[in-house]
């Protein structure tokens, strides 16, 4: 069997799924691979989905898209083993009639996708495991060797939104593989309650729902987040770390995830709980400067194999559908100009993502990998306990006189960090963030 | 070699769905003598617990519960102490909720 479409895309997560679905909807021939039983059966995330991006896709996505709740209270924390200091956001302006972000959880989601994409006319082939990319004498790629029987496919280009691992891509020498503290390790449970239960214990009613993110002693010193998101009747808990952290602490992604529902601020909201499924996955968190070359003779990378992901805001899906959706434009122009599928002329697609959010952004943050990567104990383990101590100085009420009281927090910071240390970390963190 | 948190792993394990590919393993750990700094670190880095280290004191891999993650390959590919690939299509875990 060998097959010749206008175009492969190999994954059906968000980036392969906004590809081939606008590819499809433009008229091209679009065979789509995924190793999973379903779309969305390997696919992981927290899972929080940013309405504009996928607006872009497919407007009307609101009629029948699995949503869980539209986000209207953030809840940034910074813990330590006993408290966490929060600074929360929470607004009735959420309450719109196109909400800005929901949670999602995506097995569910991208079974809806990948039935749009089907709808839009490309073929969806599941469990279907692609080995490797097929090169021509030339070097560009013509297409995929698959694992079924005689499973070689050819195409005009290939669209790699293969996850953050990226096997293909990385085999055939278009990227390097993932480095250890390119890529963050994240483990996640997801808490069944009642939605009355959940609506009551966060504060929301109705399809309302609320973001809890928090930092601090609850890595261990490594960089890390966890998190916990409100979707219906259910809680996804989780937290994720550097992969080369948890090589070096020894710490088990298991044992850390236990602590943190026991920390105090987080066991109460999940009491009671049955879990249902425990999962893991690889975030990239290498930022601008670990995206590799986008696009060559007859492919495109897109989405977390070209690690197009915003750790300091959160953001992976939005980037990943975006830049689906810009590949399959520019392979959609190409294809109209009846012009071949080179390397320059594919070159419209990271034009298009340099000159949009997605690659603004990451260069925006291009040093805050490197500057909390190498700083984990201090942002990590010592901020977030000298800021706990200082809340604490300052709530309790004790006889102290509060100059005494200021004097003691100031001298913890300068103890902890010295003045240069302070400055020093203030004035990297503020040029990392400009 | 077994911690606190090994035991709850496994039990964590039971609430997921796999298609295990009987006899056919996705990961294979590179014959040694002594495993290198980054193969031992899987024996707690793996999030699915699927390295052991064996009382010979060599490491082991049992991916029946592997989520497939890559942290693995990550850490080991590039020394050659571990062969990985992704499961045959339809194999391997299925996440229902992911």
């Amino acid at each position: 069997m060998v097959e010749k479409f206008d175009c492969i895309v190999v994954g059906a997560g968000m980036s392969g799924n906004a590809a081939a679905y606008v590819l499809a909807k433009r008229g091209l021939s679009v065979l789509q691979l995924e190793r999973g039983e379903y779309s969305g059966s390997k696919n992981v995330q927290g899972a929080i989905m940013y309405a504009d991006m996928l607006e872009a896709i497919i407007p009307d996505f609101r009629e029948d898209a699995p949503l869980e709740r539209h986000l209207i209270e953030q809840r940034f924390w910074m813990m330590n083993g006993s408290a966490h200091t929060g600074m929360h956001y929470r607004s009735d302006a959420f309450n719109e009639a196109k909400p800005n972000r929901y949670t999602i959880l995506r097995s569910q989601f991208d079974k809806w996708f990948s039935r749009k994409v089907r709808e839009a006319g490309a073929l969806v082939l599941t469990e279907t495991t692609a080995l490797e990319l097929i090169f021509d004498a030339y070097g560009a790629c013509v297409g995929v060797r698959t694992d079924r029987e005689g499973g070689i496919v050819h195409a005009d280009v290939v669209v790699l939104a293969e996850g953050v691992n990226g096997l293909l891509g990385s085999r055939a020498g278009l990227r390097a593989p993932p480095k250890a503290d390119h890529v963050a390790l994240a483990v996640k449970e997801m808490h069944f309650l009642p939605a009355e239960t959940i609506e009551a214990r966060f504060n929301v009613k109705g399809d309302e729902g609320v973001v809890v993110e928090a930092v601090g002693t609850i890595s261990g010193g490594m960089t890390g987040m966890g998190f916990v998101y409100t979707n219906k009747e259910c809680l996804s808990v989780g937290i994720g770390c550097l992969v080369s952290d948890f090589a070096r602490s020894g710490e088990t992604p298991h044992g850390l995830l236990e602590a943190f529902k026991a920390h105090p601020s987080i066991k109460p909201l999940i009491e009671g709980s049955e879990v249902k499924e425990y999962a893991a996955h690889l975030i990239p968190e290498g930022g601008y400067k670990a995206v590799p070359q986008l696009c060559g003779d007859g492919w495109v990378v897109v989405g977390d194999a070209a690690q197009l992901n915003n750790a300091i805001h959160r953001e992976g899906s939005n980037l990943a559908m975006t830049s689906g959706r810009f590949a399959a434009e520019a392979i959609f122009q190409i294809k109209s100009r009846r012009e071949k599928m080179t390397k320059d002329n594919l070159a419209r697609y990271p034009k298009a993502l340099h000159d949009s959010f997605v690659m603004k952004d990451l260069r925006k943050y291009r040093d805050m990998p490197a500057l909390l990567h190498t700083n984990s104990r201090n942002f990590f383990l010592t901020y977030p306990e000298l800021v706990a101590k200082a809340m604490e100085n300052f709530l309790r009420v004790d006889g102290t006189p509060k100059r005494e009281t200021e004097a003691k927090i100031f001298s913890a910071f300068r103890k902890a960090r010295g003045f240069t240390g302070l400055f020093g970390d203030a004035f990297k963190l503020a040029r990392a963030w400009r | 070699m077994s911690k606190p948190g090994e035991a709850r792993v496994e039990e964590k394990l039971y609430q997921n769905r796999y298609v295990v590919d009987g006899g056919r393993s996705h990961i294979r750990v590179a014959a040694h003598d002594k495993p290198s700094a980054n193969l031992l670190a899987m024996t707690t880095l793996c999030p699915a617990g699927c390295y052991t280290l064996t009382e010979a004191g060599q490491v082991e891999v049992a991916p029946d519960g592997c989520f497939e993650c890559g942290a693995c390959r990550v850490m080991c590919e590039p020394g050659g102490e571990v062969e990985w690939n992704y499961p045959r299509g339809g194999y391997g875990v299925l996440f229902k909720f992911g």
